[in-house]
């Protein structure tokens, strides 16, 4: 929120028209297009009312009085008729496409605002906030700081409009005008009551929106959970509770805005009459003619169509200044640091890495990793052993760049990994996760991720991740589309594609966590047998079963927190731990 | 129906707004209830705004004599009854507006939720097909859409036209000759209308589409961020984001056109008017009878229409919007359950439940013949573990088990009754699925297990309290579940209190497999099916699971697809699928020597988990 957190006396209208100020000065050309069609358009309808006048005056009387009929004076009333009202259309047509076209720059350009910024926050922020918010701020908050920059133009024009019925009232009478100064402040004064009372309610809508959208994300990603746990009746009342909060929320404002709109409907109505009587007094006074009266009624009559549009915009004002809290909160957001370092990371081959003193923990619970340190030599294939939950994914999190430790070092290649840069850094390594993910895509591109590889190369990494079994099998072959999540295929299916993935880019340090753990043992079998063959990298795995660990070199056995033996399959047997762990299998199958 | 043009909801149903609109409101009644009411509520409104100008010509007419002279007592009354009509139109404006936004708002907070339902009442195929930015778009933005029409855009539907009758009426008490070819002049406007209508409904719908894609990226961005920062792919993944963004910016600015265009499609024709009555009140005055009054009344009349037309238009428009919204609601509503429950169902009996699979097909929508004549019998608290390659069809077997779809042909039967005929509450209790993906919802470990239980087997003797969501948390119960598995370690670990995170990510993918037993166990169902759930957890858990899930098959029947062979070893029946057939049966001991899919299987397995020694 930084731009309001030295603003806070400012009015809410005050700041919003300050946004709104920032929001169209971007978009220069098509908001001065719509203003200008705006300021067409009042012109225009001041002079539809003149030239109705004139061709009454010039036209209409003095045919019934003279009993001729003037064909060019028809001609040219009619010639001025067709004309102002073809220029008024025209204006409309200008400003209505034109103000929808600043609105809607104005959501792009915020679209991908949100966009940059979803793609460079750190991973950790996004553990903290639900995906369906997320999304909410996508679209509705978006839509809601636009809304505005719809009636502005015209609001803009209307002032214009107020302004010179404003001057032609001092010209008529100055006690009019003066009748007329005490509406505008009313209107004015009006619109500030309603900000005060709109700004509360209007965030609880916007957050209502946002929280109906984070239980559906939730729900529907969890949709064969709730099949499975009859759990639908609870989502639908859970949903509900989200969906009626929003609505009584939605009740809130629209009771507070129907007494807006009907008092902002009203003053102007009250104005005329008010003009009216005290007219009435200076007629009788002898200080205007009634031809003043009528024109000073005329007047105000025009003015309020373009008062309602005022403040139509006036109320879209709350809702826009909420809106831009709640993005600023996310643009605001630092980004994961990107120290650009000039210093040259070791340039091919298979990587070393050197891990000292490491220390990491989740926000508000205790530390998972203490104090790990451990040396992996170019080349090298080494196991990560751990039970369940101490540590070994986050570590290995760690490893790939995704996450900075809390304290201690990790180099690779000889360099601080947070010295790497970024693009470097992901062209070498590579971590492929427990949980693969896949993108509601292709199997090709969810392998090639859409870079530059050859075909050849995208066959060669599958073939060592033996998908070309299962890929045979579905009518596409690599042009299969898969579900999100690559929900269409099973568990073991994804598990090889994101290994694919990995293994197509050929990286300099690969990071397997537990990534063929859903695999069938068979094929897990020539996968292992294919990276045995092919690996020439600096190989961290993380293991559970024997045959995995068994094609390590050496093996690192994470517990408590750090790393508390090293050495061979053979050496850690040793290790009371280290072997009830791994040969808890051959324990149950005896 | 055809399953790969509805992908995804996303046709717009071959109607026309008027149909779309029609079958909106059936499924949105709350819109119209009070209208009626809220109409003539509206009409005071418009009596007021009215009311204005006759008053100040009445007090300028007859208030007023020559250059000076003032009547106030005609002034005074007339202000009297001025402000008396806007007062009351004040008063109408608020209740009829409080009204419409009672209405439009209940109308569609339900309106998500009867959608919201229908979502979860559909297949897993239908829910795999489609994305769930899409989904979420359709409970969110697309019923936002509604706000509008339903809020202001059937009010003023309901008022403009009476408003239009009214000046009509107005105009032939003043010359019908003229009234009539006023009326011509405008005819056309509303075939005009007609042709920009199904334009602007389908410039709607595809931005409705847009909208729904771009949500759709956005949300697998986000989901899988981690995947995108392993491997860089931050522009390229951008780069596809912002196509989407480009596009519903394209189909906004197209739709766009549309909107301004129709607005001054009476514009227009108020100037055509104009013009007519000009020249035909001039030439054909003494043919009609008319004097100047006439035509200047007229010609005002004709600048008055300028207002409902368009209002009219605007309402059009919103017409429009909601039309394609509630083509994409109705999308969804209109989906054809494949599940549907049984209106008088059987109930299941407690206890271990007996299982005979008669000649199952299963093919999936895509064609995918993915079972062929599975037939066996499966005696009531048998320990049957489901074995077979990637592909081979076990977890199809398991679905259907749990009837998240039905047999194309062929039959289930529990206790022997067809599963098709028992009812629903009697199912969800007395059959139940551990699915693969470990999902846990966003709320705390005991919540995440209660959900097993659903309330039903507190048993009253344990420390309640209270959760988020107003469930009662039985943590006592939560912490024997996790007891009889062996894992009070685990829980030990790890607070009963500690949320769990989106998907349950703080949790590894093992320990939210653990969490998903623990819920299972809590659940104490007849038959429970096991889909590869401890596929990620580490052996030192798997054994604990293997021995906990040993002592709890005796109490019921459990079906595991189980890619770790030590499931299949601790069986009593191993079924071995094979390309969608059942190709053996049997013991584990009885199959491991036989030569078949099992043998080769097991010999895998071993050599992978043995291969150290």
């Amino acid at each position: 929120m930084t731009a309001e957190v030295n603003t806070d006396e400012r009015s809410l209208t005050g700041q919003g028209l300050r946004l709104i100020r920032q929001l169209v000065t971007a978009h220069p050309l098509t908001f001065s297009i719509s203003l200008t069609g705006a300021l067409v358009y009042a012109l225009a309808s001041v002079l539809t009312t003149e030239v109705l006048g004139a061709v009454t005056d010039n036209v209409i009387l003095p045919t019934f009085d003279g009993g001729e009929l003037s064909g060019d004076a028809l001609r040219s009333g009619a010639l001025m008729l067709v004309g102002v009202i073809l220029l008024r259309a025209a204006s409309v047509v200008a400003r209505r496409y034109f103000a929808g076209m600043t609105s809607e720059r104005v959501q792009a350009s915020f679209h991908r605002r949100l966009l940059d910024k979803y793609l460079s926050v750190p991973l950790a922020w996004y553990q903290q906030r639900q995906t369906g918010q997320l999304l909410a701020h996508v679209d509705n908050d978006v839509e809601k700081l636009a809304e505005p920059l719809h009636p502005l133009p015209l609001s803009i024009g209307a002032v214009g409009m107020a302004v010179f019925s404003a001057v032609s009232l001092f010209l008529v009478d100055v006690v009019l005008a003066a009748v007329a100064f005490v509406i505008f402040p009313m209107l004015f004064g009006l619109n500030r009551t309603y900000s005060k009372i709109i700004e509360e309610p209007s965030a609880a809508v916007q957050a209502g929106v946002g929280s109906t959208s984070a239980v559906a994300h939730e729900s529907f990603d969890g949709a064969l959970i709730v099949k499975t746990l009859g759990r639908a009746e609870h989502e639908s009342r859970r949903f509900a509770v989200a969906a009626n909060g929003l609505r009584s929320h939605q009740i809130r404002v629209g009771n507070i805005r129907a007494i807006f709109e009907a008092t902002l409907d009203s003053i102007p109505s009250l104005g005329v009459v008010l003009m009216i009587v005290v007219g009435a007094y200076r007629l009788d006074a002898g200080a205007i003619t009634r031809g003043d009266l009528v024109q000073v009624a005329v007047l105000f009559t025009i003015l309020g169509f373009p008062m309602r549009v005022f403040g139509y915009f006036l109320e879209g004002i709350p809702p826009a200044v909420v809106s831009h809290r709640r993005l600023d909160d996310v643009l605001s957001s630092p980004v994961q640091s990107k120290l650009s370092s000039s210093t040259a990371v070791q340039s091919a081959g298979p990587l070393t890495v050197r891990v000292a003193g490491v220390g990491f923990g989740y926000a508000d619970q205790p530390p998972v990793l203490a104090d790990v340190s451990f040396d992996l030599s170019a080349g090298e294939v080494v196991a990560l052993v751990g039970s369940t939950g101490s540590g070994k994914s986050t570590l290995a999190m760690l490893l790939a760049g995704l996450v900075p430790p809390d304290s201690g070092t990790v180099e690779i290649g000889g360099q601080l990994l947070s010295g790497w840069p970024a693009a470097q850094r992901t062209e070498a390594i590579a971590l492929v996760f427990q949980e693969s993910f896949l993108f509601g895509a292709s199997v090709g591109s969810n392998i090639d991720m859409d870079s530059s590889v050859s075909h050849e190369e995208v066959a060669d990494a599958a073939a060592v991740a033996q998908i070309g079994d299962f890929l045979s099998g579905l009518p596409m072959g690599y042009d299969t589309v898969v579900g999100e999540r690559g929900v269409t295929l099973s568990g073991g299916q994804r598990q090889r594609v994101a290994l694919a993935r990995a293994l197509v880019r050929k990286p300099r340090f690969l990071i397997l966590d537990d990534a063929t753990s859903a695999v069938d043992p068979k094929v897990e079998q020539r996968i292992l047998d294919g990276l045995r063959a092919e690996l020439s990298t600096t190989t961290l795995i993380v293991a559970q079963r024997l045959a995995t660990i068994m094609l390590a070199d050496r093996v690192l056995y994470l517990a408590d927190g750090h790393i508390a033996a090293a050495g061979t399959h053979e050496q850690l047997l040793e290790v009371a731990g280290y072997r009830d762990l791994v040969t808890a299998y051959e324990a149950a199958a005896l | 129906m055809s399953a790969t043009e509805e992908q995804e909801f996303d046709d717009l149903p071959d109607l026309r707004t008027v149909d779309l609109l029609r079958r909106g409101l059936a499924v949105s009644p709350e819109i119209k209830q009070g209208l009626r009411a809220t109409v003539l509520l509206g009409l005071a409104v418009v009596a007021s705004r009215l009311t204005v100008p006759v008053v100040v010509e009445r007090a300028i007419d007859n208030g007023t004599t020559g250059a000076t002279g003032v009547d106030f007592g005609y002034i005074f009354t007339i202000a009297a009854v001025a402000v008396g009509t806007v007062m009351f139109g004040w008063l109408g404006g608020i209740w009829a507006e409080r009204r419409l936004v009672e209405r439009s708002a209940t109308a569609i907070a339900n309106l998500r939720i009867r959608t919201f339902d229908r979502i979860h009442a559909l297949s897993m195929s239908d829910l795999n097909e489609s994305r769930r930015g899409v989904l979420v778009s359709r409970v969110t933005s697309d019923a936002e859409q509604l706000t509008r029409f339903a809020q202001w855009g059937l009010f003023v539907f309901s008022i403009e036209p009476m408003v239009l009758t009214g000046i009509v009426i107005a105009m032939a008490l003043y010359s019908w000759q003229l009234t009539l070819l006023v009326v011509a002049v405008y005819l056309p406007v509303w075939p005009m209308f007609r042709w920009l209508q199904r334009r602007q409904l389908l410039a709607y719908d595809r931005l409705r589409s847009r909208v729904g894609d771009m949500l759709s990226s956005f949300s697998e961005t986000l989901s899988g961020a981690a995947v995108i920062r392993v491997y860089g792919a931050e522009e390229r993944f951008g780069a596809q984001v912002g196509v989407d963004i480009d596009e519903r910016y394209r189909a906004r600015i197209d739709s766009n056109k549309f909107i301004a265009g129709t607005f001054v499609v009476g514009d227009l024709f108020s100037a055509v008017a104009f013009v007519a009555v000009l020249v035909a009140g001039l030439t054909q005055r003494e043919a009609w009878n008319l004097d100047a009054g006439d035509v200047v009344a007229i010609m005002f009349l004709v600048s008055l229409l300028q207002q409902p037309i368009s209002e009219l238009s605007e309402v059009l428009d919103q017409a429009q919007i909601a039309a394609a919204s509630w083509g994409k609601i109705l999308g969804v509503l209109d989906r054809p359950v494949d599940v549907s429950e049984p209106t008088n169902g059987r109930s299941l009996s407690a206890g271990p439940i007996d299982v005979e699979v008669e000649n199952l097909d299963f093919t999936y929508r895509g064609g995918e013949q993915a079972l062929k004549g599975v037939s066996v019998a499966i005696p009531a608290g048998t320990n049957v573990a489901v074995v077979g390659q990637t592909g081979s069809g076990k977890t199809t077997f398991a679905k259907l088990l749990c009837r998240l779809a039905d047999p194309s042909s062929g039959a289930i039967k529990v206790n022997g009754l067809d599963l098709r005929d028992v009812s629903g509450p009697s199912r969800i209790s007395s059959i139940r699925m551990v699915p693969q993906d470990g999902f846990l919802f966003d709320v705390s470990i005991a919540e995440n297990v209660m959900m097993g239980a659903d309330g039903e087997s507190s048993n009253g003797e344990s420390s309640n309290d209270e959760s988020s969501d107003g469930e009662s948390i039985d943590v006592d119960a939560v912490r024997s579940a996790f007891k009889v598995l062996g894992l009070s370690w685990w829980l030990e670990r790890h607070q009963p209190t500690e949320i769990v995170g989106q998907r349950g990510e703080n949790l590894s993918v093992g320990e939210r497999q653990l969490v998903a037993l623990a819920r299972a166990q809590l659940a104490d169902p007849g038959l429970l099916i096991l889909d590869e759930a401890t596929s990620a957890v580490d052996p030192e858990i798997d054994e604990a699971l293997t021995a906990a899930l040993k002592r709890l098959a005796e109490g019921r029947t459990m079906i595991s697809v189980a890619h770790r062979l030590s499931t299949a070893e601790a069986a009593d029946l191993v079924l071995v699928f094979d390309q969608g057939q059942l190709v053996e049966v049997g013991p584990h001991h009885e199959l491991v020597d036989r030569g078949g899919v099992y043998s080769e299987l097991h010999r895998a397995w071993i050599g992978n988990t043995r291969a150290a020694r």
